[in-house]
């Protein structure tokens, strides 16, 4: 089953951290990357820029308006995709749980294009 | 790969063979595969150019065993120079078999690769993809292709499979008598993922993946061949003709499936269904039952009704008290409540769901709901039909089965509607 690991980050909370805890944290997702690499689960990783860096873009009357930054208030904002590929819906959550100290992390089945006659 | 489907059926066929002869002369199992994977990719590319070699057997054993030897070496210069030169060489080279050697352990080989490479230790997705590749002869590309997933995932469980087998200790003998059952077990349980995994796959651009069914198919008629007597063998081969079988009308050339009722029954291979009902019958009278030959015994069934109305569905019922009773699973339950709706009536059939309600796992499963809703519009509650299919429709991560899920409630909708406009009967 595939799977995408979805971390939610609050950019302050980061950017207060003292250096030596989020190199520890840096060096729990690393651990979590080349331990799913070797167990040929990983599909792909990406961490997302600061949510400073958004644009949002809509179509009004056919034309895109284009505005900077994310929508809402919501504090914690996407900060990282993963896919995996793995066994259950309860091994997809072991590998998001370490990420899931300071961070929110949503695991969500990916749809497949195959399907069983009914 | 791009070669004529000749070269790549007869490479796929010498695979096995070849890498059963590397293993046993040098032990190194992993050593060996890589080395029988780089001579079949050699193969592809000057074969269909040069042409098949007179014994293409001995020329994929000599190119893979020369690979090996400068493996060990570790020679790159030397080795590039011996692949020009081995492409070039006679077809019986010196390091062909004898003829001896070839005759009496062909057979054992594949059933010993087979078993390795379902080897317990590792997991379900490494013994898929190290099967396809050891047993079926194919690329890592084509297995990530047909999976999905980037090469490197492939690449990297096809390899941790290797180490792991090498870890485990394992051997390239057959497992010990008394372990061989459990063993088959395992080799059967992956013949059938890989055949799912192809079967499931829905038309257009996903046509690649139902190589994975051809390649199933036909280790599984290897297997077969190997061991003539075991009713499950015989079994799960009849099962994989028989679904195989309906696959031409199982979806539409969008990629939205056709449940079984409404399939265009013209479209099945008769072929298919005709060799599937003689192995599953043949086997039933001999062999001692298993669960593999019942499934392929109901999937006989269905086969052989001409028009839907036709099954004998009383028969596929007794069918699946069988298969409950041998091997009890909630899935089997959900296909039993379908049968026994069909025999008496829907309300019947949805008072053998019910103590599914129980089991936390199956009530987060949509197929559970799909069935209640099948069965709800049978009973004439549309409301609480529809309501189930909505449920199944948001729970399943399939497409396919969303859209078709979708579409029958939007119908129970529909139908509301109209009903209610129209005058009562």
């Amino acid at each position: 089953m595939k799977y995408v690991v979805l971390i939610y980050s609050n950019p302050a909370t980061w950017e207060t951290m003292p250096a030596a805890e989020r190199d520890r944290v840096m060096g729990i997702h690393n651990r979590l990357i080349k331990e799913l690499t070797e167990s040929g689960e990983l599909l792909r990783v990406d961490g997302l820029s600061h949510p400073s860096n958004t644009k949002t873009v809509r179509l009004r009357d056919g034309v895109p308006v284009v505005t900077d930054g994310p929508f809402g208030e919501a504090k914690e904002q996407l900060a990282g995709v993963w896919a995996v590929d793995c066994e259950s819906v309860e091994r997809a959550i072991e590998i998001g749980a370490p990420v899931a100290d300071y961070d929110t992390v949503e695991i969500r089945p990916l749809m497949d294009l195959s399907g069983l006659e009914m | 790969m791009t070669s004529p489907p000749g070269v790549d059926g007869l490479l796929r066929e010498l695979a096995p063979q070849a890498l059963g002869v590397l293993a046993r002369r040098y032990g190194q199992f992993d050593a060996c595969e890589d080395a029988v994977q780089e001579a079949l990719l050699a193969a592809a590319v000057q074969w269909p150019e040069g042409g098949v070699p007179e014994n293409p057997r001995a020329w994929l054993i000599t190119v893979a065993s020369r690979r090996l030897t400068d493996e060990y070496r570790g020679d790159s210069a030397r080795r590039r120079r011996e692949a020009a030169v081995a492409a070039l060489l006679a077809p019986e080279a010196a390091n062909a078999p004898s003829p001896d050697e070839e005759l009496a352990t062909d057979e054992d080989d594949t059933l010993t690769l087979l078993f390795l490479c379902c080897h317990p230790s590792l997991s379900p997705a490494s013994q898929v993809a190290l099967t396809l590749r050891a047993v079926g002869g194919l690329t890592t590309t084509q297995i990530a292709r047909a999976f999905l997933v980037p090469e490197a995932t492939m690449a990297q469980r096809i390899s941790r499979a290797k180490a792991s087998i090498k870890s485990s200790g394992a051997r390239f003998t057959l497992p010990p008598e008394d372990e061989r059952a459990a063993r088959l077990g395992v080799v059967l349980h992956v013949l059938y993922l890989v055949f799912n995994e192809g079967y499931t796959a829905s038309s257009g651009p996903d046509l690649q993946r139902t190589d994975l069914t051809t390649e199933a198919i036909r280790i599984a008629r290897d297997l077969h061949r190997l061991l003539p007597d075991d009713g499950e063998v015989a079994g799960l081969l009849a099962l994989m003709l028989l679904t195989d079988a309906r696959r031409p009308a199982r979806s539409r050339a969008d990629g939205s499936l056709v449940p079984l009722a409404d399939q265009d029954r013209a479209l099945w291979d008769q072929a298919a269904i005709r060799e599937g009902v003689a192995l599953v019958s043949e086997t039933l009278a001999r062999a001692p039952i298993g669960p593999y030959q019942v499934q392929a015994a109901i999937a006989a069934v269905h086969d052989e009704a001409a028009m839907a109305e036709q099954t004998d569905w009383p028969q596929i019922v007794v069918l699946y008290e069988l298969l409950t009773s041998i091997s009890p699973n909630p899935m089997v339950t959900l296909n039993q409540a379908v049968a026994v709706a069909m025999v008496r009536g829907p309300r019947a059939g949805l008072a053998v769901l019910e103590p599914l309600d129980a089991d936390e796992r199956l009530t987060e499963h949509h197929r559970l709901h799909a069935v209640r809703a099948h069965l709800l519009e049978m009973a004439g509650d549309r409301e609480a039909a529809r309501a189930s299919f909505r449920v199944a429709a948001r729970l399943t991560s399939s497409a396919p089965e969303q859209r078709y899920l979708e579409g029958r409630a939007a119908q129970l909708s529909d139908d509301v509607r109209v009903g209610s406009a129209a005058p009562a009967p």
